[in-house]
């Protein structure tokens, strides 16, 4: 039972949570102002392809988060199913919820990228393919989740999907890479090579910080909001098993938050 | 069979299921040798206390134990000692009585599989009909393959939701010897039912339950059947208000 | 190991009498495959690409419809419910489902394979096509009966089944698609590294699987 012990323990690790991610939202701003700048102004003109070539500051790093979320989505799922901790949970919940919005920004400026430079908005190569079933495995996880049912059985479900999806993508990427070596080569650009001019380079490297930055903000804001709905569960279940709700009786009352919930949620 | 002190315990226990609490506050505790008769009206939380002592839910709060260790922890174990008859037929309708039979007898690793199941067939009278699918037989037939199914591998525990549902005469009779049968060699027995009858005749102990807690916890011996009676009719009406 | 056998024997046993999924797989199969003659070209110099696609996709379908029902149903009529209430692994159950499911799939192929062969005028009854049938099957499987299990708890199953298995069966389905098509070619010794990949994929999906399939089953 959440007794006065737990709920101040999980206090201070809330405050704690609290403080970081005002930090990281503090200095994604001030290291995002700069790469947008940068972006913008600092960076030359690519060559060939002209400005169009400037989404790669966003680009890249929307994929390199999309699949960093994926990476915490199995640390979660499997802590979760191994030691069947609620933060746990949390964690994979949210990089999977983080994980189809950063799948979903990577595929929208992919094609808008690969429009003016390769004329298509698709192409089957090896990144996009696995970037695709990424997306269609978050996609997969809300839903298990949200048609579960049962709090306990989502999460577990959820779990075993994050599991067998995150140990999937890699092995998906190295059949599209085989299968598509049998094909004409895609007029794939080598981003990220060694190629690029330093003050690219820079730039990019900006936009990598500022964006991560940004995901550590978006995460533990997440668990936190996540933690304060299991919180209002437990309070919940908590009247009800004292019998002090009438059954049936609707959620999410506001006299049901915790005192000091309403500072969690003010920064979301 | 008979080391432990309770084979089953439910401490404290409390079920919710969404918004809905079933079970409030629920502790009694199945010692060997004893048959313990779950009364009250539908909906009061007779199956879901039968159910976690099954290992087939773990409480929402409160812990409930079988034979010494937590029952949904190590449930690969206990559900060994345990032989369950629920609303469902746990049979396949394609197989045939004897089949099935064998088919659980082996799940369970029954040694001397034969002679177990022709025991068993014999034990609910379905001798003559080992041949015939689940499929085919009658509601009550099929309870009483049922029984026989839960009793193969001798349980310490045997749980049986209204057993003597869709029972004629000779099936009753059959399932009574089977229920007596389990209290005489030192096993223990939590069944429901809404026939009072059956109830006096095999508890020794009898639990009624009112929408979601104990009411009465008393040992069958000591209390007149109109007692139960009234208790039972008691909640019944309260459920209908 | 016996209850193994027990356990396919039993699902043997209920389908041969009962008739749930082999018929209406096979039919299903048969029909994709007639209907993909209408969606490609089937006749001219691609006819082994575009066939061995066709054929994997008629085999996946019907894969996911057996399997998407292969737990549901017992889960229906209770009898997952008295399977999870002996005292055995999940891991012994999904192997002998695995096994089961294999066995049905193979069915199907067995039966549409012929068929295939005689309307394309195509060599797919040779030892390998029909090895890399049986490697494919088992790896859908694989991942199949674990999903099976996950989505029989839903309301959702007939959406879920496919958002799930497709996806994450890309990979067998590529390796399959490359081999089968090597193979038609007539080009069996580019087709072998198609198929050991194939084997490579399904110890990893049904390790993967035997593994977590105890947690699928908990409740």
């Amino acid at each position: 039972m959440p007794t006065s012990p737990e709920a101040a323990a999980r206090g201070a690790m809330s405050d704690r949570m609290d403080l970081a991610g005002r930090l990281f939202a503090a200095s994604s701003v001030i290291v995002l102002t700069a790469g947008i700048f940068m972006a913008f102004v600092y960076a030359p003109a690519d060559r060939v392809q002209g400005d169009a070539q400037r989404i790669l500051y966003v680009h890249a790093p929307m994929a390199w988060l999309a699949y960093m979320s994926a990476a915490f989505l199995f640390v979660g799922s499997v802590g979760y199913l191994w030691k069947r901790s609620a933060t746990m949970d949390r964690l994979a919940r949210s990089s999977a919820e983080l994980g189809l919005l950063f799948t979903s920004l990577t595929l929208l400026t992919g094609s808008i990228w690969g429009r003016p430079i390769w004329g298509a908005w698709w192409e089957w190569d090896a990144r996009l393919t696995t970037t695709l079933i990424l997306w269609f495995i978050y996609l997969g996880y809300y839903m298990i989740r949200a048609y579960a049912g049962d709090r306990e059985r989502g999460a577990r479900h959820a779990a075993v999907l994050g599991i067998v999806g995150m140990v999937d993508v890699p092995i998906i990427h190295m059949s599209v890479t085989w299968w598509r070596s049998l094909h004409p080569e895609p007029v794939v650009i080598n981003m990220a090579g060694p190629n690029l001019p330093n003050s690219m380079l820079a730039t990019l490297l900006v936009c990598f910080i500022g964006f991560m930055l940004l995901f550590g903000h978006l995460i533990i804001q997440r668990m936190q909001i996540e933690s304060v709905k299991d919180m209002l569960e437990d309070r919940e279940l908590s009247s009800l098993l004292r019998g002090e709700t009438v059954s049936g009786q609707p959620r999410s009352r506001p006299d049901a938050l915790a005192p000091d919930s309403s500072s969690l949620i003010e920064g979301a | 069979m008979q080391a432990e002190a309770a084979f089953i315990q439910l401490s404290n226990v409390y079920k919710r299921f969404g918004a809905r609490v079933v079970l409030r506050d629920v502790s009694f505790a199945l010692a060997g040798g004893e048959a313990i008769a779950l009364l009250g009206a539908n909906g009061a939380g007779k199956t879901t206390v039968l159910r976690l002592a099954a290992t087939l839910t773990r409480p929402t709060r409160g812990n409930v134990m079988a034979f010494g260790v937590d029952a949904w922890a190590e449930r690969r174990q206990v559900r060994a000692r345990i032989g369950i008859v629920a609303h469902q037929p746990y049979v396949y309708r394609e197989l045939t009585c004897r089949e099935n039979l064998w088919f659980f007898a082996t799940m369970f690793n029954v040694a001397d599989r034969e002679r177990v199941v022709s025991a068993a067939l014999e034990r609910v009278g379905l001798t003559e009909r080992a041949g015939q699918r689940a499929g085919e037989l009658s509601r009550g037939l099929l309870q009483r393959l049922n029984i026989a199914r839960a009793t193969l591998h001798e349980p310490a525990a045997l749980i049986l939701d209204e057993p003597d549902t869709g029972l004629d005469a000779v099936g009753r009779e059959a399932l009574s010897s089977v229920m007596r049968g389990q209290v005489d060699r030192g096993g223990s027995l939590l069944f429901t039912t809404h026939s009072l009858e059956l109830a006096l005749l095999v508890a020794t102990r009898v639990v009624v339950i009112r929408e979601g807690r104990i009411e009465l916890d008393a040992n069958a011996k000591h209390i007149v059947g109109a007692d139960v009676a009234e208790m039972m009719i008691d909640a019944a009406e309260s459920v209908e208000a | 190991m016996r209850r193994i056998g027990a356990l396919i024997w039993k699902d043997l046993t209920v389908e041969f009498r009962g008739r749930e999924f082999v018929g209406a797989m096979a039919v299903f199969a048969l029909i994709t495959i007639v209907t993909l003659n209408f969606a490609f070209d089937l006749s001219g110099e691609q006819k082994e690409a575009s066939g061995a696609g066709g054929l994997w996709i008629a085999f996946l379908f019907a894969a996911m419809l057996g399997l998407g029902r292969s737990l549901a149903i017992e889960r229906e009529r209770g009898t997952l419910e008295a399977l999870t209430l002996c005292p055995i692994d999940g891991g012994v159950i999904f192997a002998g489902k695995l096994i089961s499911n294999v066995l049905f799939i193979a069915v199907v192929q067995a039966i549409s394979l012929p068929v295939f062969a005689a309307l394309y005028d195509l060599p797919a009854l040779s030892p390998m096509v029909l090895a890399i049938a049986i490697a494919g099957s088992l790896g859908i499987a694989g991942l199949g009966t674990l999903f099976s299990a996950l989505v029989s708890t839903t309301r959702a199953r007939e959406i879920l089944m496919p958002l799930l298995l497709f996806p994450l069966a890309i990979p067998v389905v590529i390796a399959t698609v490359q081999a089968t098509t090597l193979e038609l070619q007539g080009n069996s010794g580019d087709a072998w590294p198609w198929f050991n990949l194939i084997v490579v994929f399904d110890v990893i999906f049904v390790t993967m699987s035997y593994l977590l399939f105890d947690v699928v089953l908990e409740d």
